[in-house]
């Protein structure tokens, strides 16, 4: 099986904690065209993670580390859920009976389908599961 | 390699008596010229005969930085203006200016005791330097220009600022050395990467001289294993003439010409000498200065003495490396703490980089000290709980370092103050 098709390639950018940071990211993937799928910040004491899909990843990363921003990849895949009552609980249940770990996750509602962007520490066995159940994944091809 | 074999070699006895010589001149001549220094000595019921011994100089009256800010411009002068021949004036960064007054012979001594100095770092007229030291009314400029001269050494005077110029001129002309502060060596290694240019491999770089302000052992490797260079310490300060002396090629202390200067090392509070290697406050007597007399000269900073030959053949002390300033020193909430300790702690952390900023403040009317540190790149992770694993383990370093309890914030790399001259890494709010 290919896995790989379903590694999606998420960028993480390090910004600390103060006003105008998110907007510095922004206004630098405005300038080069970038669109972004769907982003969150995970804030802790004094700085923050900001994570993104974007349409073109290696481009964004070039922007931001140029810019002076420590920049990283990860490998996430995005769930496609029902966008009714029950759509993540269907999600959620398949990976908790499979032991599989959510290390983080954030959704984003798309022209098809709502989308559960997931990181999990077994990401292999995830897409296995996922698509063992019927469920269906975004492809990578989607962003770059 | 030496400038002057003769005396940089000269037998430790013979070394003692000349510099016995040399201090009894200069207190006979201090109480009889110098009305500040005479009424010194009255106050402390010592007459130029007491001095017997090149020891009895602790009979002496220690002289402080107040004493010559509480008589500026000119009252400890012993030329006239006539005689004097240059005026230099502190950095002031503890406090009013002082200003410091030359002789036609203080300019000689200080130049000569730069090219021993520059001599013992393996320079000669092969080598090309540049001299990155602020130019004018601070004393690192003209000292090193006029020391790198003397040894016949091409001089590129570039002073500080303009860093792309400066990393122009250095490949283009070919400099073999550079005289700076290390903070702005750094700066400038990190602005040449940016210009695509590697000092290590796309210059001739190969010896640094750096100080001015305290850096540390572990900065020295970085900067040369990072530049490829031989990063080597010199000291000096406005009140001594400017910058005077260097390690030697060993890199294990520096020499402190003994003819020069007679250097004891005191403890702060008693004014008691301490022992070899011990450390305390560095104190000077410049034997032979004319236009402004320094005995016993309470300089602030911390450093021990070793007065073993060094294994290079040169018999002067050398002292080790400054690791604070008495008057830089920190209490948090009771407890002395020193940039220079938080500087040693973080340089063997690999995840954070070598700048940070401190800041003190009082909370709830207890003392808060806060570390600022850069994220390195490649110690990002994109899970927070990995960088809160960071953040926890550098104040538990720096906790364990300083005894006292240490917050860290995380910056972002290239996010804190840069300084082109000396660095101000300290911002206390504390309202007392």
């Amino acid at each position: 099986m290919e896995h790989e098709r379903y590694f999606i390639k998420q960028i993480s950018v390090f910004s600390e904690n103060r006003p105008g940071r998110l907007a510095a990211i922004a206004k630098a993937m405005e300038e080069d065209g970038i669109n972004i799928f769907a982003f969150s910040i995970a804030e802790a004491d004094g700085f923050g993670v900001v994570r993104a899909l974007v349409n073109h990843p290696d481009k964004a990363y070039r922007k931001l580390t140029g810019l002076g921003f420590v920049v990283s990849f990860t490998d996430v895949i995005g769930v496609k859920m029902r966008d009714e009552p029950g759509g993540l609980y269907e999600v959620a249940r398949i990976l908790g009976e499979a032991g599989i770990n959510i290390e983080y996750s954030y959704a984003y509602s798309g022209k098809e389908a709502a989308v559960l962007i997931l990181r999990v520490d077994n990401i292999r066995s995830a897409i296995e599961k996922i698509l063992a159940h019927g469920g269906s994944l975004m492809e990578a091809a989607a962003f770059r | 390699m030496y400038w002057d074999s003769k005396i940089e070699t000269m037998e430790r006895e013979e070394l003692e008596r000349l510099q016995y010589r040399l201090l009894k001149t200069l207190v006979y001549r201090l109480y009889s010229f110098s009305a500040f220094y005479h009424r010194r000595m009255e106050e402390a019921k010592v007459h130029p005969d007491d001095v017997k011994t090149l020891s009895d100089v602790t009979k002496l009256p220690f002289m402080f930085k107040r004493d010559l800010r509480d008589n500026y411009p000119d009252k400890l002068f012993m030329a006239t203006q006539e005689d004097l021949v240059r005026y230099h004036v502190s950095s002031g960064t503890t406090g009013k200016p002082t200003v410091v007054g030359y002789t036609a012979n203080d300019l000689e001594e200080w130049t000569v005791s730069l090219a021993r100095a520059l001599t013992s770092c393996g320079l000669g007229t092969k080598d090309v330097i540049q001299v990155s030291y602020g130019y004018g009314l601070f004393t690192g400029g003209l000292g090193l220009h006029y020391g790198a001269e003397r040894i016949g050494a091409t001089v590129i005077p570039t002073s500080v600022g303009g860093t792309e110029r400066q990393i122009e001129l250095m490949q283009d002309l070919g400099a073999t050395a550079i005289c700076c502060t290390p903070s702005y060596l750094l700066h400038m290694g990190e602005a040449a990467e940016k210009m695509g240019v590697s000092i290590k491999k796309d210059t001739k770089l190969k010896v640094g001289i750096l100080g001015a302000e305290p850096w540390t052992a572990e900065m020295r490797t970085r900067i040369q294993d990072w530049l490829g260079i031989k990063a080597y310490d010199i000291y000096g300060t406005s009140e001594l003439s400017g910058p005077l002396f260097t390690e030697c090629t060993e890199q294990n202390g520096i020499h402190i010409w003994g003819d020069f200067a007679y250097t004891e090392i005191v403890d702060p509070k008693t004014g008691e000498h301490v022992g070899d290697g011990e450390k305390g406050e560095l104190t000077m007597t410049i034997l032979k200065k004319e236009a402004l007399p320094i005995v016993r000269y309470r300089i602030g900073d911390i450093t021990g003495m070793e007065h073993e030959v060094c294994a290079c053949g040169r018999t002067h002390p050398r002292i080790t490396r400054i690791t604070g300033r008495v008057d830089d020193m920190l209490i948090i909430r009771g407890i002395n703490v020193f940039p220079s300790q938080i500087e040693h702690t973080l340089m063997g952390i690999p995840e954070v980089g070598q700048h940070f900023q401190i800041v003190v403040d009082r909370k709830h009317e207890l003392d808060a000290l806060l570390v600022r540190v850069e994220v390195k790149p490649e110690a990002f992770s994109d899970k927070i709980t990995d960088l809160m694993k960071i953040k926890e383990m550098v104040a538990h370093r720096l906790g364990a370092a300083l005894t006292v309890n240490v917050d860290v914030e995380l910056a972002e790399p290239g996010s804190l103050p840069r300084f082109e001259g000396k660095a101000k890494r300290v911002i206390d709010r504390r309202k007392m």
